[in-house]
């Protein structure tokens, strides 16, 4: 039995970002696994002392391209609670349409390139052109495709208006049509299901005592979404989490699946929802004080915690992202995979390595 | 096998893709383009200069003119500038900046407004 | 305003820990900031059906806490980034990266979260590795 290490990553064709992982490898079986980050630390958190309270949301939006929106979204959520300021209904409603339009991009991207890791490129390039139409959506509602830039300390800066919520609808109607036509495929396809079933199970107590967060949690059934905290307008919103129990790779795919299609719906509600009111508060003071918001990310559950002196500088920005939390429960699943399991395995955490070494 | 219906839709309809750059699409009213500033507005105050995230603008002033210059690299297009803008010189094109093979920053100068009158002294200019 | 948080010393930090755990709770994450130029704490925040709870450690800059990634697996990589940040070691660490996980050439002794800067020379700093 001969033991070798063979690295994986930082450059991979499966990993959107860079990580190390190093494998400890017994003939074709792989016995250990030691995550190596630091190869995209921007430092973001220490910005903070360099950049007033407000230019710290364009900073905080670049923490994660794919999830940026949200990440803003909960800065503003702590500053405003810190600040004892409520966003208008609007905003709050619009905030909900905007971040699960992000979520829907996002596990578009995810289950695109969980296509190409086990090589079927044209269901990655289907899914992909599907995803294409999101990002017209943002781009002509915000400005921007990715790094979309709405929020701000009280509201929003950006509004929908009648054309643009039925052309938000319309686009929907499509989209949801080219998923469901595609279900089939990613959910029994004979090689997806070969080499996702059974692959990189996580247990329902491991996954909750290594503290996996989002898909990774729901997958092995364990029913917790930061959305049931009801921020921004989702304690208006009809909302259920998305829940599979088998653990494998196989039931991380369905569950961002059904999440997509259920982001669908939560879009509609949110559109209808909207009613004619102002787009954000006025801010009077300055952040003092220290607070903890949550979110839901596309990729689980993301904690803010920040503090405040009475300066426009605040003291502390601290961010903890999803897929920090992931890497543990990963460095638990990977012992016993055979050697070619590991891409698939590995992407089915959705590594966002930026949102982890901000 | 599954794919079948949607592979058989697709040898036979156009392909999804524009020919760029022979078929460019119109850019959105919202796109957050190339900043431009009408420096005949602008007052000078540096309210853009203050909020910007990325410190890419800088507002000074020479003798009777002012300066405004902007390190287009920089720039992220976030639109706070114009948002903070007092009076609407800044605005953002649809269209995005061409590419450029150096860094370099855009300077533009203009004439500063004429100070307001204060009460106790004498009218020395027609006031704005 | 301020969040809830109950008050712990370092040596009843790891059986406070394995109660929450035993009790269902789960480790979210660990924050670190800094109050003056001598003093830091570290806050623990732990998550049970969508409730938090948090415990604030104060120490002093520079100081050795007992590491609780012996209980809670997942604490080992927040631990280590604490350490790579503001320079605490961290005491039976399961797995350590000797100051090198976010950055490779930085030496195992820095801190540079912290505004004002310790002074190394007074500090018990863990062995070098190479």
């Amino acid at each position: 039995m001969a033991r070798t290490v063979i690295p994986f990553g930082p450059q991979h064709p499966v990993l959107p970002e860079p990580i190390h992982l190093s494998l400890v490898v017994e003939d074709e079986k792989v016995v250990e696994a030691l995550p190596t980050l630091g190869y995209v630390h921007r430092g973001l958190e220490m910005l903070a002392t360099k950049r007033d309270y407000n230019q710290m949301i364009q900073i905080v939006e670049r923490v994660c391209g794919i999830c940026s929106m949200i990440h803003s979204l909960c800065y503003c959520q702590g500053i405003e609670e810190m600040m004892g300021i409520e966003a208008p209904r609007r905003a709050r409603m619009l905030r909900v349409v905007w971040s699960e339009l992000h979520r829907m991009h996002s596990h578009l991207l995810w289950l695109g390139l969980f296509a190409d890791s086990f090589g079927f490129e044209s269901l990655f390039m289907q899914l992909w052109k599907i995803r294409e139409r999101i990002m017209d959506l943002n781009e002509a509602t915000t400005g921007n495709r990715v790094i979309v830039s709405v929020n701000v300390v009280g509201g929003v800066r950006a509004d929908l208006d009648e054309g643009q919520i039925r052309w938000i609808k319309d686009t929907l109607v499509e989209v949801e049509a080219s998923i469901r036509s595609l279900q089939s495929t990613i959910m029994n396809d004979r090689t997806v299901c070969k080499r996702t079933k059974g692959i990189g199970i996580l247990s329902k107590q491991a996954a909750y005592d290594l503290g996996a967060a989002g898909p990774m949690l729901r997958g092995s059934g364990v029913a917790q979404d930061m959305r049931q905290l009801k921020y921004a307008g989702f304690d208006e919103i009809a909302f259920e989490p998305v829940v599979e129990t088998a653990g494998d790779s196989w039931a991380r795919g369905a569950v961002r699946f059904r999440e997509t299609l259920q982001s669908i719906d939560l879009v509609r509600q949110a559109l209808d929802k909207l009613d004619s009111g102002e787009l954000a508060t006025k801010v009077k003071g300055k952040p003092e004080g220290e607070v903890i918001t949550r979110v839901e990310q596309p990729r689980g559950e993301c904690l803010y915690y920040l503090k405040g002196n009475g300066d426009k500088f605040l003291e502390r920005v601290r961010i903890r992202t999803p897929t920090f939390a992931n890497i543990p429960p990963l460095a638990a699943i990977l012992p016993g995979l055979d050697f070619a399991d590991v891409p698939v395995v590995v992407l089915s955490i959705d590594p966002c390595i930026s949102c982890t070494e901000r | 096998m599954k794919m079948l219906p949607t592979v058989l839709a697709n040898l036979f309809s156009k392909p999804a893709t524009r020919n760029y750059p022979f078929d460019v699409r119109e850019p959105f009213a919202t796109t957050r383009g190339e900043l431009v500033n009408d420096i005949d507005r602008c007052i000078f105050c540096g309210s853009c200069s203050r909020k910007c995230p990325s410190q890419c603008i800088t507002v000074g002033k020479e003798g009777n003119n002012g300066t405004w210059s902007l390190e287009f690299f920089a720039c992220i297009g976030c639109g706070i500038c114009v948002s903070a803008c007092p009076v609407s010189s800044l605005s953002q094109k649809s269209t995005h900046r061409p590419v450029a093979t150096a860094r370099a920053v855009i300077t533009l100068t203009g004439k500063l407004p004429e100070k307001p009158a204060k009460k106790t002294e004498k009218p020395t200019a027609p006031a704005q | 305003m301020s969040i809830i948080a109950t008050d712990i010393t370092a040596d009843k930090l790891v059986a406070e820990a394995t109660r929450l755990k035993a009790e269902g709770w789960r480790l979210v994450t660990m924050s670190s900031v800094e109050i003056d130029a001598a003093t830091m704490e570290i806050l623990y925040h732990f998550d049970r059906e969508l409730i938090l709870t948090n415990l604030r450690l104060r120490l002093p800059k520079g100081g050795t806490v007992p590491s609780i990634s012996g209980v809670l697996f997942t604490a080992f990589l927040v631990e280590n980034e604490v350490r790579d940040q503001f320079g605490v070691t961290f005491e039976g660490l399961v797995l350590d990266y000797q100051g090198r996980l976010l950055n490779d050439c930085t030496q195992t002794s820095s801190s540079p979260f912290c505004r004002l800067l310790v002074n190394q020379s007074g500090m018990t700093v863990a062995k070098e590795v190479k």
